[in-house]
């Protein structure tokens, strides 16, 4: 055999090779948080706050942790959603095509996706000093929307740069105003929306080291935005390092519960960007 | 009808002014880190505070050496580790594999990259820390505790695998089928195709997602605190454990307002960190829009 088949053989061995290792090391994490946390996944662990001597080992929950992480996610979602769906309409719509504004916005969100959490948080909590603010509700809102516009924009950015141009021709056409086409984009855009919201869910309640500085920790449930708020990734950050087993037991089941959620929310991405992609206008 | 271009004319200058401002957010960041580090940089010089290896402040020393060189060293093995796995894979992905292959991997990406941080550093805990205390340590070094330079060096090769995968796959399918089948009319193999055409057309986009994940991997934060050990000192080996710049930051953020310079020190280094990320991704970004523009002709 020529030598060309054998280097053929071997690399398309290693190839594979490769890919199983990839499917090695989601298993081998799937697993690890599967079979570690579920023993102590109880409903307690949901729906109770921590006890008194929680962290000794006593009986409670994380609603707490729970909560926060909710409360942080859903307002930020939203606020993240209303600062940069203008953003991605003003640079696709309101800008010509090789706009250098445009070019700098892009260039500008796709380095801000880059930056890691840790330097959010620690700019969130400058920004926290300057104000007077304490580890609070209001501070991990700020930051985790900070964190989760740049995957908004850029994710919506892509399938808003694809929308036809004749689409819009048709609807200036017929008199609308660049504002009115609002209308027809967020109809064609509609599935990237969906999909930058569950990416940005998915970021935001994975984050730690944003909220670690600016949410601060808390055994009970925040009422007002100026309480400091849990997080669920931070309880689990915690209590790991807890050298009673049953605290590390609950930080598993936290972990879990984390990896659930993501998984959903991963799966239901694909299931909706299949689904919408099939009816778009090219 | 005045009313509708007036309403028009209102909202475009809106959205102008939210983008604009929002481009401010890293002039802002910048600044912003800037002005809480002055204090720090101020005392000691910028050269001393990066090169110098002591880190006591309790005495006012704040040298960052070791935690950069950790950080490096950190990063630098992640990015050895996934970087032939995921070439390999793309590779199969976009030369090789059937379809239901790829409908089944992509979503296993697709988690992967989903997966927080904190769970990735459970499960080196778990898994990689005492894997490597007890089965690969004693095979190299007397004793290990297996929070070490190579359990921070795997875990984030794990996680950094995912963006490496997808970008590739993204690069790989811009080289213009064409040159490929010019390839294997001459009598290549497929891996010769891969080799001599994909990867060479390739290498732009191959160096600046390379990049990208460098700067990923260098910012990760809770998984490299979980993983590395945290030991003030210059790692010797890969079974020492370390101290990244973000675990520095993390670790010591409750108690950075009790002593003096210890804040602006710990915002130094997220200034570090800042500077060096954005232009590690300005830089890859700039080039993977060249590649793009260039295939796409």
């Amino acid at each position: 055999m020529k030598l060309k088949f054998i280097e053929e053989k071997i690399f398309n061995g290693l190839m594979i090779l490769a890919t199983l290792t990839v499917f090695a090391f989601f298993g081998s994490i799937i697993w690890t948080v599967a079979k570690t946390g579920f023993p102590s996944l109880t409903w307690d662990m949901i729906t109770k706050l921590p006890g008194g001597g929680f962290y000794l080992g006593k009986e409670g929950g994380i609603l707490n942790a729970i909560a926060g992480s909710l409360i942080i996610v859903f307002c930020s979602t939203l606020l993240g959603l209303i600062i940069s769906i203008p953003i991605v309409f003003y640079i696709n719509i309101y800008l010509k095509k090789g706009s250098k504004l445009a070019y700098f916005t892009r260039l500008t969100f796709d380095v801000l996706f880059g930056i890691p959490s840790i330097v959010y948080g620690a700019f969130g909590f400058t920004i926290m000093i300057l104000l007077g603010l304490k580890t609070s509700l209001l501070g991990g809102i700020i930051v985790i929307t900070l964190l989760i516009i740049p995957i908004f924009i850029r994710s919506m950015d892509e399938v808003a740069k694809s929308i036809s141009k004749d689409l819009l021709d048709a609807a200036y056409s017929l008199g609308a105003t660049q504002l009115e086409t609002i209308r027809v984009v967020l109809r064609q855009i509609a599935p990237g929306i969906t999909t930058a919201t569950l990416l940005s869910i998915g970021r935001a309640i994975g984050d730690a080291a944003g909220v670690m500085f600016t949410a601060g920790f808390t055994d009970n449930i925040p009422v007002s935005l100026d309480q400091p708020a849990a997080t669920l990734p931070l309880a689990v950050f915690f209590q790991l390092s807890s050298p009673i087993p049953e605290v590390r037991n609950r930080a598993y089941a936290a972990a879990l519960l984390l990896t659930i959620i993501v998984l959903i929310l991963s799966i239901a991405g694909r299931l909706i960007m299949n689904r919408f992609s099939k009816n778009r206008i090219q | 009808m005045i009313w509708r271009l007036f309403k028009d004319k209102t909202a475009k200058r809106f959205m102008q002014i939210l983008t604009i401002f929002s481009l401010l957010t890293v002039v802002l960041m910048a600044w912003g880190l800037y002005y809480k580090s002055s204090p720090i940089i101020q005392a000691n010089s910028i050269k001393e505070l990066l090169t110098s290896s002591e880190w006591s402040p309790l005495a006012g020393k704040f040298g960052f050496f070791s935690f950069i060189l950790s950080s490096v060293y950190v990063t630098a093995l992640s990015v050895a580790i996934a970087l032939p796995i995921s070439l390999l894979t793309a590779l199969y992905l976009t030369e090789n594999a059937k379809s239901w292959v790829k409908k089944l991997v992509f979503p296993v990406l697709d988690i992967l990259a989903g997966i927080p941080s904190v769970v990735y550093g459970l499960w080196g805990t778990i898994i990689i820390v005492p894997f490597i205390a007890d089965v690969l340590g004693p095979h190299f070094v007397d004793y290990t505790s297996g929070y070490t330079v190579l359990a921070g060096g795997t875990v984030l090769s794990v996680m950094i695998i995912p963006l490496l995968v997808s970008l590739f796959v993204e690069i790989f399918s811009t080289v213009p089928k064409d040159f490929k089948d010019a390839s294997s009319s001459l009598g290549a193999t497929r891996w010769q195709t891969s080799r001599l055409v994909v990867l060479r057309k390739a290498m732009p986009g191959i160096i600046a997602a390379v990049v990208l994940a460098v700067s990923k991997a260098f910012g990760e934060t809770l998984a490299v605190l979980m993983v590395c050990g945290n030991m003030v000192k210059r790692p010797e080996s890969l079974f020492d454990s370390c101290y990244p710049l973000p675990a520095l930051i993390a670790n010591n953020y409750g108690e950075m307002l009790s002593l003096p310079m210890y804040e602006s020190a710990l915002m130094f280094a997220a200034l570090v960190m800042f500077v060096v990320i954005l232009f590690f991704n300005a830089i890859s970004r700039i080039i993977l829009q060249r590649v793009e523009k260039s295939f796409k002709l």
